[in-house]
């Protein structure tokens, strides 16, 4: 077994990274959560929609049983059976060893045949061997693989769904796992495994101070796809305008004939400034006339 | 602070955009300037000639790409030409009455008869069918049923009987029920009896006569052969026909005069001494002769009226037959190509005077057509009254030649009609001497053509001097030369055909620079059935290796399996020549670019073999060197379509193999997305280009508002069906039927958007690029085609709109994205319907990535239409707002519109489209476009319209008369008025 010793310097350094990163990705996790809430609430609203959606955070210990939460909404329906499931995980190139169990129901529902529910995740601690290999994991920046069977009531169904991540990407405090399992009424599409929150690049080796999972599992179904738009009393317009030949909006009389009155307003200006001039002119035509020949008169003069 | 430049400029930048005009669109004297267009019809696989009492003499071709083509005898050039569906294969082709091209196709379903003047479709007829059969075409002289000509075609087991005026079945028979295996029909002169011949199960001869004006059975016979036939068969003459046994090592001569059928066997081995090995009949239609392959021979087999079998001559097994032509007074004459070095024989003889030969010439032939493979014989009557030969040769590349005295009189190379694979190259720089003879012969041709410029913008010219100004245009544009030009506007266009060869066009003018015919895809002893995959760029000398030339990389694989051994060549991209050749080695399902390179600007290569093992290439231990520096970060993604799995991969330690090898990488499985086989069946996956420049990553919306793009190199999109939605449109019902999309990134396998469009079908033919993906597929509930558009955003870096904190440089935009990090993406989505079916789709491609792009659709009228981006825009809403307007937003429309004007095609049709291809040239501005199908086109499209230059036929002597002029008016005005202040003054 080797031992990495650190410098006071670096790990100080470490820390100061982690407590950043701590703090970047604090954020994150708080946005995941609310996009949780998202498919919750699209679950809720699509009830009548052939994809229900479920979603759920389970944030599991695995020295406490899974909290029961989100009210139970198929209380009447007695077609509901109970699944169990393992998550499987392998170090590296290893082969995979149960390493936790889900648990769920299955609705049975006319409409969009068999989902799943109220999904509870207990996750089987590290053993020691398991923290060596997982040590091991972390001085090579090697991946750590987990896999659930593809189908849950034929279980493994035609395959694994395998996921994986690096495994320095895990250890924060504890180990940080967030799970996200892709369904497709009882047949797992994928799982996709990973940190909480964000993997700093380059990956620094660091070891988990506690060996505790911190799990997240999080059920997503599609979702479907809206409507295309259909108007049918302006798809007239449309085609005989290329489109985007939607009529434009009646414009003001200024704005359509400003072309015509600005001319006309100039000429108007124009004679009426002539108009008003005239008098004026006259005057002032008389006077120039005077000086012209007051001036002709001192040019003479001056000529002599 | 630069970021908040660089979003006030893409706002400027936007303005500028809604101000421009939407539409692309050129004027008529502008068509050629910058496209060409090239017409080609494939691999001719039937010709019937037609010289007599014509006065143009033409041939009339079917093609492997499901081409019809009349071509002009003299020259070469298409006449006319139809392109039938890409599942309409044509069977048989032949001339009727003089004037009819009649055609059947699709396994013996559709007989067409066309005229043969102008191509026009005289009319069609469906003959329905289930079992599938050979299909046999026969237009028999002189057989009436009324006024009607008769034209017989057997097709699915059935014999119908079509009236040649107007295409009416007159009448059926099926003969597939009787259970015999139709071969030949044959019609005797004079008589109204059509004898149907052909086998009954593998040892049974039958005969069928039929009365040939309403079909009825008179009579059948059938004969067994206890040795059994293995199928191949050959008919001598009406009442003649040669056999193999079922162990194919006799020949069986089988004579049906007046109802009786006898049989005679002869062993090979009797009529040859050194026969020991299996014999093939050849497939060509001769007549009183029989050309059999024994092992490395052709031997020709003549039957003696007293039924014996001789052997008349005995050829080298790579000589190429043509189908026996009668001559003057019943005489039957064949040709017979055998190949030399760099030369072909070619040798016309009569069959019943085989001892002498009619032609014998030696024509030379460039090696990089490889072996001829077909040849049509045709005579023509000589100025001195003895018969001449013509012949139309279909080499190894899929070119056509027309041969006559002894010289190729013309030449088309329609193996490009068969394009695989299109990359592109970049021509060399050019030399800095310039002779001073082209100097002044320029200078003239300069002046003239700027007065002509001239005359033509000051609206003087008369007609001839326009055409000369489109002449000029065309040729002096410069765009031919085989440099490098300053706009990027001129470059190699490299394409992989079907038949193993490489072309480089230029795309300036579409002339072939070099071609080469790979002796690797070649057919070898090695390498049995060679089949094309795909070309990469392997070099592309950039800032170490400009000296050498860029080269590139051509798969292969010998047969058509996925485990069959796979072989490459590299070819020099400036001459053409084959800088190496390797293989057959391991094979090859899939081909990963890496994104390194070498000291040498090679490209490495992972090449993944069946057995998930990965080769590195170029094997030099720089590139090992490179690829274990960069193993962690390599991870490749491979598609199971018929499982439906999609899988995740990286590369482990060296694998374990016999013998050791250092180049060679074991594989390990990271993750995997499995689609329930019962619900879900990949019908399309489309992902970034990946050499695709994008310029921002922020765009900026209508409210000042930043949002970020989700750019990332391994977006996947896949798409996938309901499996009993996967055939036509149409076969299953809108409730039955789905279709989902998904986002997933390849590297860690996440599913970053998952939506379903229940009610809609595929074909699915998709786009990816930048952050946007554009799919096309069919909406069953609306009955129309859809697109829908998907725009993914990075919401993890939305908060980094904050000045303060990009002053103060706390923003996380410059480090480092590490897939592993669970980004938070939203995505936009809308659709839109849009009336055409889609063939090929794309995008427009520029240098930096500003321009705005277009979308490039193929339509099913086999032409490229450009539609702009922004009508796919997910944010589309009825009534925008004026920010909006003005960021460019276009009011929501239920269907995309199609702008005849936005055609980039024109007036012109790319036959058989099957991809589009686009490039970016320097100027960021210009993309340029090649179309390929059985036509080729190029263009060059600036979707924002020139902004960054001025056009080619912009006056920049009128700019600077003008502006001479302006400064000789300033001073001559400043002189003046200084004299008339001086007089003034005076005053």
């Amino acid at each position: 077994m080797k031992i990495t010793v650190y410098s006071p310097k670096s790990s100080s350094w470490i820390l100061l990274l982690l407590t950043l990163s701590f703090l970047l990705t604090s954020s994150f996790a708080f946005q995941s959560d609310e996009l949780l809430v998202d498919d919750e609430e699209f679950g809720l609203e699509g009830g009548s929609g052939s994809t229900p959606d479920v979603g759920s955070t389970i944030p599991a210990r695995p020295s406490q049983p899974a909290r029961k939460r989100s009210p139970d909404f198929s209380s009447g329906s007695d077609l509901d059976s109970k699944v169990q499931f393992t998550l499987e995980h392998a170090f590296g190139d290893s082969d995979f060893s149960p390493a936790g169990t889900f648990a769920a129901r299955v609705k049975n529902s006319p409409h969009s045949g068999q989902t799943l529910t109220k999904l509870r995740f207990s996750r089987t601690d590290f053993t020691a061997a398991d923290k060596d290999n997982f040590k091991k994991l972390l001085e090579a920046d090697d991946f750590y693989r987990i896999r659930i069977p593809s189908n849950l009531l034929t279980s493994p169904g035609r395959d694994y769904v395998i996921s994986s991540v690096k495994a320095r990407c895990l250890p924060r405090h504890g180990l940080d796992e967030h799970i996200v399992i892709h369904m497709d009424g009882v047949n797992v599409l994928a799982v996709n495994y990973g940190s909480q929150g964000a993997c700093q690049y380059p990956r620094h080796l660091k070891f988990p101070k506690r060996w505790l999972f911190n799990s997240h599992t999080v059920l997503k179904s599609g979702e479907q796809a809206p409507r295309t738009p259909v108007f049918s009393e302006e798809t007239a317009v449309g085609e005989n305008g290329e489109g985007e030949g939607v009529a434009p909006p009646e414009r003001s009389f200024w704005a359509k004939y400003w072309m015509y009155l600005l001319p006309l307003g100039l000429i108007v200006m124009n004679a009426m400034t002539q108009a008003m001039n005239m008098p004026e002119e006259q005057q002032g035509g008389g006077q120039a006339g005077s000086q012209v020949q007051q001036r002709g008169q001192s040019a003479a003069v001056r000529r002599r | 602070m630069a970021m908040a430049i660089r979003i006030r400029v893409l706002l400027l930048f936007l303005f500028f955009l809604s101000l421009s005009h939407l539409t692309f669109s050129l004027y008529q004297d502008q068509v050629g300037l910058m496209d060409w267009h090239q017409q080609y019809i494939g691999k001719v696989k039937h010709a019937v000639f037609h010289t007599q009492k014509a006065g143009r003499k033409r041939v009339v071709v079917s093609t492997e790409e499901n081409v019809i083509a009349s071509l002009d005898l003299r020259r070469g050039e298409i006449f006319w030409r139809h392109v039938l569906g890409s599942n309409d294969t044509v069977n048989e082709l032949d001339i009727a009455l003089g004037k009819y091209v009649i055609t059947l196709s699709s396994g013996g379903k559709y007989l067409r008869a066309w005229n043969l003047p102008d191509g026009q479709m005289i009319w069609e007829s469906f003959l329905p069918g289930s079992t599938a059969s050979r299909s046999i075409l026969s237009i028999p002289t002189n057989l009436k049923v009324g006024k009607d000509d008769l034209i017989l075609a057997y097709g699915s087991g059935s014999l119908y009987a079509v009236s040649s005026i107007d295409g009416e079945v007159l009448w059926t028979k099926d003969l597939a029920s009787e259970g015999i295996d139709v071969q030949q029909l044959i019609h005797r002169h004079g008589s109204n009896i059509i004898y149907a011949l052909g086998f009954i199960g593998s040892s049974h001869f039958a005969t069928f006569e039929i009365n040939a004006k309403n079909g009825e059975l008179l009579k059948h016979d059938k004969v067994r052969f206890t040795g059994g036939f293995c199928g191949d068969i050959s008919f001598l003459k009406s009442d003649t026909a040669v056999a193999l046994d079922s162990t194919r090592s006799s020949l069986v001569s089988v004579r049906f005069r007046d109802g009786e059928i006898s049989i005679e066997q002869v062993h090979i081995s009797d009529l040859l001494l050194d026969s020991s090995g299996v014999a093939a009949i050849l497939p060509y239609k001769l007549i009183e002769m029989v050309a059999v392959k024994v092992k490395e021979f052709i031997i020709f087999v003549k039957l003696t009226n007293e039924g014996k079998f001789v052997v008349v001559d005995q050829i080298d097994h790579t000589a190429i037959i043509s189908d026996s032509l009668s001559i003057l007074e019943d005489q039957q004459a064949i040709a017979l190509i055998q190949h030399g070095d760099n030369k072909i024989q070619l040798t016309v003889k009569l069959v019943s005077d085989w001892s002498n030969h009619l032609i014998k010439e030696t024509i030379y032939m460039d090696c990089q057509r490889g072996l001829a493979q077909r040849i049509f014989l045709n005579n023509y009557v000589r100025t001195d009254r003895s018969s001449g030969f013509r012949a139309l040769i279909v080499m190894e590349d899929h070119s056509l030649l027309l041969v006559q005295q002894g010289e190729i009189v013309w030449s088309r190379e329609d193996g490009l009609a068969s394009i695989v694979e299109v990359t592109t190259s970049e021509l060399p720089l050019e030399k800095d001497s310039v002779s001073v003879a082209t100097v002044e012969h320029s200078l003239l041709e300069w002046l003239k053509g700027h007065v002509l410029k001239l005359k033509g913008t000051l609206m003087l010219a008369n007609p001839d001097d326009i055409a000369a100004i489109q002449k000029l245009r065309v040729q002096s544009s410069e765009k031919s030369k085989m440099t490098r030009d300053h706009n990027g506007f001129r470059k190699l266009i490299i394409v992989l055909t079907r038949a193993g060869k490489l072309f480089a066009l230029h795309t300036g003018d579409g002339q072939i620079v070099w071609s080469v015919l790979l002796n690797s895809l070649r057919k070898s002893q090695t390498c049995e059935a060679p089949n094309v995959l795909t070309l990469h760029q392997w070099q592309v000398p950039h800032h170490h290796a400009l000296d050498e030339n860029p080269s590139i990389l051509v798969l292969g694989r010998c047969g058509p399996n996925l485990d069959s051994p796979g072989v490459y060549s590299i070819v020099d991209a400036y001459t053409g020549k084959e800088l190496n050749s390797v293989g057959p080695f391991h094979s090859i399902v899939q081909i990963i670019p890496l994104p390194h390179t070498d000291s040498r600007e090679q490209r490495l290569h992972l090449l993944i073999d069946k057995d998930w093992h990965a080769h590195l290439y170029p094997r030099s231990p720089e590139a090992l060197a490179i690829f274990q520096r960069e193993v962690g970060n390599i991870y490749w993604y491979s598609v199971e379509a018929d499982n439906g799995i999609l899988r995740g991969h990286a590369a482990k330690e060296n694998c374990i193999l016999q013998l050791p090898d250092e180049y060679c990488f074991g594989t390990r499985n990271l993750w995997s997305i499995v689609f329930p086989s019962e619900s879900e069946r990949i019908i399309a996956t489309a992902t970034r280009k990946l050499n695709e420049a994008v310029h921002t990553q922020a765009k900026v919306v209508a409210d000042q508002d930043v949002m970020y793009k989700y750019i990332s190199k391994n977006l996947l999109f896949i798409a996938t069906v309901a499996p009993q939605a996967a055939g036509d449109i149409g076969s299953v019902t809108p409730d039955e039927s789905w279709l989902v999309v998904y986002l997933v990134d390849t590297i860690t396998g996440r599913i970053l958007h998952r939506m379903t469009h229940y009610g809609s079908q595929g074909p699915v033919h998709a786009v990816v690029s930048e952050n946007w993906v554009v799919y096309h597929y069919f909406n069953l509930r609306a009955h129309r085609y859809e697109m829908s558009v998907i725009e993914i955003y990075d919401q993890s870096r939305a908060d980094n709109k904050d000045v303060l904190k990009l002053v103060l440089g706390k923003h996380n935009l410059t480090s480092a994205i590490s897939a592993y990090t669970r980004t938070e993406v939203v995505t936009k989505q809308q659709s839109y319907f849009f009336s055409h079916s889609v063939k090929a789709i794309s995008t427009t491609s520029t240098a930096k990535g500003i321009t705005s792009k277009q979308l490039l659709i193929g339509t099913v009228g086999d032409q490229v239409l450009a539609l702009d981006k922004r009508f796919l825009d997910p944010r589309r809403t009825l009534n925008p707002t004026q920010a909006e307007k003005e960021e460019g937003i276009i009011p929501l429309t239920d269907s995309l519109p199609i702008i005849p004007q936005s055609y980039v095609t024109h007036a012109l049709k790319v036959e058989g489209l099957r991809g589009i291809v686009t490039v970016p040239a320097k100027l960021e501005s210009t993309t340029l476009v090649f179309a390929h199908g059985v036509d080729l086109f190029f263009t060059r499209l600036a979707p924002s319209k020139t902004y960054d230059s001025l056009t080619e036929d912009f006056s920049y002597a009128l700019l600077l008369i003008t502006i001479v002029a302006l400064v000789v008016a300033i001073f001559v005005t400043w002189i003046l008025s200084e004299r008339k202040e001086l007089q003034e003054k005076w005053r």
